[in-house]
């Protein structure tokens, strides 16, 4: 299949790029031990993780419910909500308001979401200026690259490359590979935009539907201008980002940041409940929510992979994945990489169309073990497994049975024959022994990195004969 | 199904299921593994009629074939007896993806019961006969590798580690990164062979790190894996599963 | 578009899967101080994330301040006049301080490009403190605006330490925060800063590149720097 290859061309291309290879098992290192050293007690942890994990899947049982009481409190405080089902209606919604404020900038806080959505191509081809303003994003916006990662976008690339990058876009500005040079110059950079920008646009980490508050996590500050500084802010979000109350934002606030980069906290906890009220001298005049659905309300209707929705986009998941942290993000060739990428783009997109991200992993559970929200990330692996090679039809999940493949099937028909015959399994194994001298000494791709197998001159049932253990 | 809290007392009689890894390319293991059972005075039964436990269908999305194959398992297991694994791969399909695979059909409740009997090998030495070791071998400095089904789905790091400290000359050291996986994943070694042999390629260079004069491992999969690549590179670091390896350290004579 | 609203609301409806509510919520066992505690840990969590705190006594705090203005070479200082420092401010300010005082009442609007291109710093109230995180807690008023802990390079915070609760869930539920929602709130942690570049941190990006915060004790038996 097309997407079999490709991928694979990705990942091998990744695999023989030393500084790939290099940067992403340095930064995946220190964000491990900086996870694991921001949680010491190991109670505390397992208490943050059973709560968050029903936090957030109390909000999922009642999603269509929350949506609604969410949309009612942001009305009656005047944030507009809108409600798009596809990546395109999200574009369109955006392009709208920019057009009535005749805004040819927009200035973006970090965004998955709009990452999802192809905003900036989709608006540029618009004629309208889409700027990055996270540090990271701003970097990759000059490279031309998509984020490798969903909390350090630019974490392929190195100190030298970015000091590059930037002398080649500022000429006039000196030379320089010094982290807090570079930053004071991004700084100053940003700076005018912030000030000149008509429109804002941020993500949304939670969306309290008890009071109507989008919820923003950062560190940098270019949240709290894209959100402050401009006339108008939007807002793009998932559905399921949606949490109850109030009181639920304290833990995942408290496991958020430790679980993403060991942070005890992040420099700006940002919650917004209404555009500027008429007493009040700053803040943006119209504040827009834009309800994003693009393939998760299908993902909803089944009540295994429903748990896919839980994520909070920590990011930890990727940071403890040895395919992640040998292949980086692009290989991935999707929007959100990794562990939990694998399970939810798939499913967005279509089997068709990633039906390879589900097999590409030992299911070692490297990461099942520090999701936040105790996403049981290989099970669902392994039921996406199940799904690309279904023969009926009768699953949820787009693009199930695609990846199915008449000789794979047949193969694993006569192997499951064979393994539920044991005179059958036992005249092979008979053979297979006695003939082992004849195994070839190359067994294409496992042989290139590792001598063959050998197999035993005596079974273990022959072996289990002979010592008295054999039983009828 | 979750991890033990609690243990049995010893039971009388036990079944072995031995794993198809083993049967074909490791069956001293388990032979070792029955062997160290038996010579606590328990009995050990291997039903000839097993075969594999279903899990390379089960992981490659042919879950009716992998069922039909765990059907028959069960079937050859049918006494309330204790069902002990010497894989934490396999111990952890049939403890924890059989209820998952029969979930829905008429054989479920008989799939709970089965796998509420299994235990993996490290687990059943320590926990429930409380074997004691002594060692007879020289002095020996032994890298232990877990794997990531023995780590996570079984809990059992810590009886495979328990288990080799009890042997006073062999000194165990552990790799750097050594939770992180190998990269054998079954089908991934064939399906993604490049990303799977940057992981044994770095595995492998961790454990020659240590020093060690053997690797020992839990997990045939894995040790065919490692071994593999160690034998390609010519480095000089043997692999043994430790039943294997605990058989040899504690056996006055070969049997 | 209301077809999209109704097309969603009506699939997820539709595919509502029959989850088990969660019996009783998991307890997290919250931690807790006592007052000089809670002082302590919230001045460790700042200093750790280069945030500069100082506690002092209720009527030295204004000194305290011009002295900082002034070490700091800060070239104006914009304040809130209606705020609850600003009559403190207006008085204790002398004509000879080399950093002058700057009262704006106006929308932000009206004076944007003074307040990102010319402003040194400021000073604002605020609200609460959380000691866990080391957070201070700011809900911007109309005399106070959000703009002035985020546009200037350098945020002078003024915290009383009565004000600090233990954690971030204390907080929300003992002031009862679902009652009402004000148009911002904000938790602020430290000075802005980012691990974008190799993972190596770097502070002053976008918000305040410092953030310095005057803890006014109630009595004197807090140990003063």
């Amino acid at each position: 299949m097309q997407q079999t290859v490709e991928f694979h061309a990705r990942a091998d291309k990744a695999l023989h790029n030393p500084q790939i290879r290099s940067n992403f098992r340095y930064a995946m290192d220190g964000l491990m031990y900086k996870r694991k050293i921001s949680f010491p007690d190991l109670d505390e942890l397992n208490l943050l993780r059973l709560r968050s994990a029903e936090i957030r899947a109390n909000s999922l049982s009642n999603l269509p419910e929350l949506l609604e009481q969410l949309e009612a409190r942001c009305n009656e405080n005047g944030i507009q909500v809108h409600w798009a089902e596809t990546a395109e209606e999200a574009n369109g919604i955006v392009l709208g308001i920019m057009n009535r404020h005749n805004a040819k900038l927009l200035i973006k806080g970090k965004s998955m979401v709009s990452e999802e959505m192809e905003l900036n191509h989709y608006l540029e081809q618009q004629g309208i200026e889409c700027l990055e303003s996270d540090l990271g994003e701003y970097i990759l916006q000059l490279a031309g690259e998509p984020p490798s990662h969903i909390v350090a976008p630019a974490i392929h690339k190195s100190r030298q490359q970015i000091a590059q990058l930037f002398k080649e876009k500022f000429p006039d500005i000196p030379y320089t590979d010094d982290v807090d040079t570079l930053t004071r110059n991004a700084r100053d950079i940003l700076r005018r935009k912030f000030y000149e920008a008509p429109v804002g646009l941020s993500g949304v980490n939670f969306a309290v539907a008890e009071t109507g508050t989008i919820c923003l996590i950062e560190n940098e500050g270019n949240g709290r201008m894209c959100t402050t500084a401009p006339a108008v802010h939007i807002a793009v979000t998932g559905i399921e980002k949606v949490v109850e109350k109030l009181s639920d934002i304290p833990p995942l606030l408290s496991i958020l940041p430790r679980s993403a980069t060991g942070q005890h906290i992040t420099t700006y906890f940002n919650m917004i409940t209404s555009p500027r009220k008429p007493d009040e001298k700053d803040g943006p005049e119209e504040v827009h929510l834009v309800l994003l659905d693009n393939g998760r309300s299908r993902i909803y209707q089944d009540e295994e992979l429903i748990a896919t929705l839980r994520c909070i986009r920590c990011g930890a998941c990727m940071n403890h994945c040895p395919i992640y942290t040998r292949i980086g993000g692009h290989a991935y060739g999707t929007t959100i990489p990794g562990p939990i990428g694998s399970i939810l783009e798939p499913q967005k997109a279509g089997l068709d169309q990633h039906g390879d991200l589900p097999t590409a992993s030992t299911l070692c559970g490297a990461c099942a073990e520090v999701c936040p929200v105790r996403i049981p990330i290989p099970n669902l692996l392994n039921r996406l497994r199940f799904e690309r090679v279904r023969q009926d039809q009768t699953g949820v999940t787009r693009g199930q049975g695609s990846q199915r493949n008449p000789w794979e099937a047949r193969i694993w028909k006569g192997w499951s024959w064979m393994h539920a015959n044991p005179a059958i399994y036992r005249l092979g194994i008979s053979l297979a022994t006695s003939l082992r001298g004849l195994l070839p000494k190359r067994l294409g791709a496992w042989t290139s990195v590792r001598s063959a197998p050998r197999l035993a001159a005596k079974s273990l049932h022959t072996l289990a004969r002979e010592k008295g253990f054999d039983h009828e | 199904m979750s991890l033990r809290t609690t243990y049995p007392k010893l039971p009388g009689r036990v079944y072995f299921f031995g794993t198809c890894l083993v049967d074909m390319l490791y069956p001293e293991a388990g032979l070792a593994g029955m062997q160290l059972i038996r010579r606590e005075g328990v009995e050990v039964i291997f039903p000839r009629n097993q075969t594999c436990c279903g899990q390379p269908a089960w992981n490659s999305g042919y879950r009716d074939e992998a069922r039909k194959v765990a059907s028959a398992q069960m079937a050859c297991f049918p006494q309330d007896y204790p069902i002990v694994v010497p894989s934490g791969s396999c111990a952890g399909m049939l403890r924890h993806h059989y209820p998952e695979l029969f979930s829905g059909t008429p054989q479920h409740n008989a799939a709970l019961a089965f796998s509420e009997r299994v235990f993996e090998l490290t687990e059943f030495l320590s926990q429930v006969l409380k074997i004691e070791l002594s060692d007879l071998g020289k002095p020996v400095k032994v890298a232990l590798h877990v794997s990531c089904s023995a780590r996570r789905e079984m809990g059992v790091a810590g009886e495979h580690q328990a288990l080799l400290q009890q042997l006073k000359n062999v000194e165990l050291v552990e790799p750097g990164r050594k939770e992180e996986c190998c990269g054998f994943g079954g089908t991934f070694a064939v399906k993604h062979a490049q990303i799977s042999a940057a992981m044994v390629e770095e595995k492998a260079t961790e454990l020659v790190a240590t020093g060690a004069d053997a690797l020992v491992s839990g997990d045939c999969g894995c040790l065919m894996n490692i071994t593999g690549h160690l034998d390609y590179r010519k480095e000089n670091l043997p692999g043994d599963h430790i039943a294997s390896f605990l058989w040899e350290r504690t056996n006055a004579t070969d049997s | 578009m209301s077809d999209a609203r109704s097309n969603i609301l009506g699939r997820l409806r539709a595919g509502k899967p029959d989850l088990p509510a969660a019996a009783t919520p998991t307890q997290i066992p919250l931690a807790s101080w006592d007052t000089q505690g809670r002082v302590e840990q919230f001045r460790n969590k700042m200093e750790s994330v280069r945030a500069e705190v100082h506690v002092t006594p209720r009527d030295s705090w204004l000194d305290l301040l011009r002295r900082l203005v002034a070490e700091k070479q800060i070239s104006n200082l914009l304040y809130a006049p209606d705020g609850p420092l600003g009559d403190a401010l207006s008085q204790a300010w002398k004509s000879q301080d080399q950093s002058p005082l700057i009262a704006r009442t106006a929308a932000v609007d009206e004076w944007k490009e003074e307040l990102f291109f010319n402003v040194g710093g400021a000073v604002t109230s605020t609200r609460w403190g959380i000691a866990e995180t080391g957070t201070l807690v700011l809900w911007p008023t109309p005399e106070e605006p959000r703009s002035f802990s985020l546009v200037p390079p350098v945020h002078f915070a003024i915290l009383q330490a009565r004000d600090i609760h233990d954690t971030f869930a204390d907080l929300v539920e003992q002031e009862s925060w679902h009652r009402g929602m004000p148009t911002n709130a904000l938790l602020i942690s430290g000075p802005s800063k980012t691990a974008d570049i190799e993972q190596t941190l770097a502070y002053g990006v976008h918000g305040p590149i410092e953030l310095i915060i005057i803890v006014i004790a109630e009595n004197n038996a807090f140990p003063v720097t």
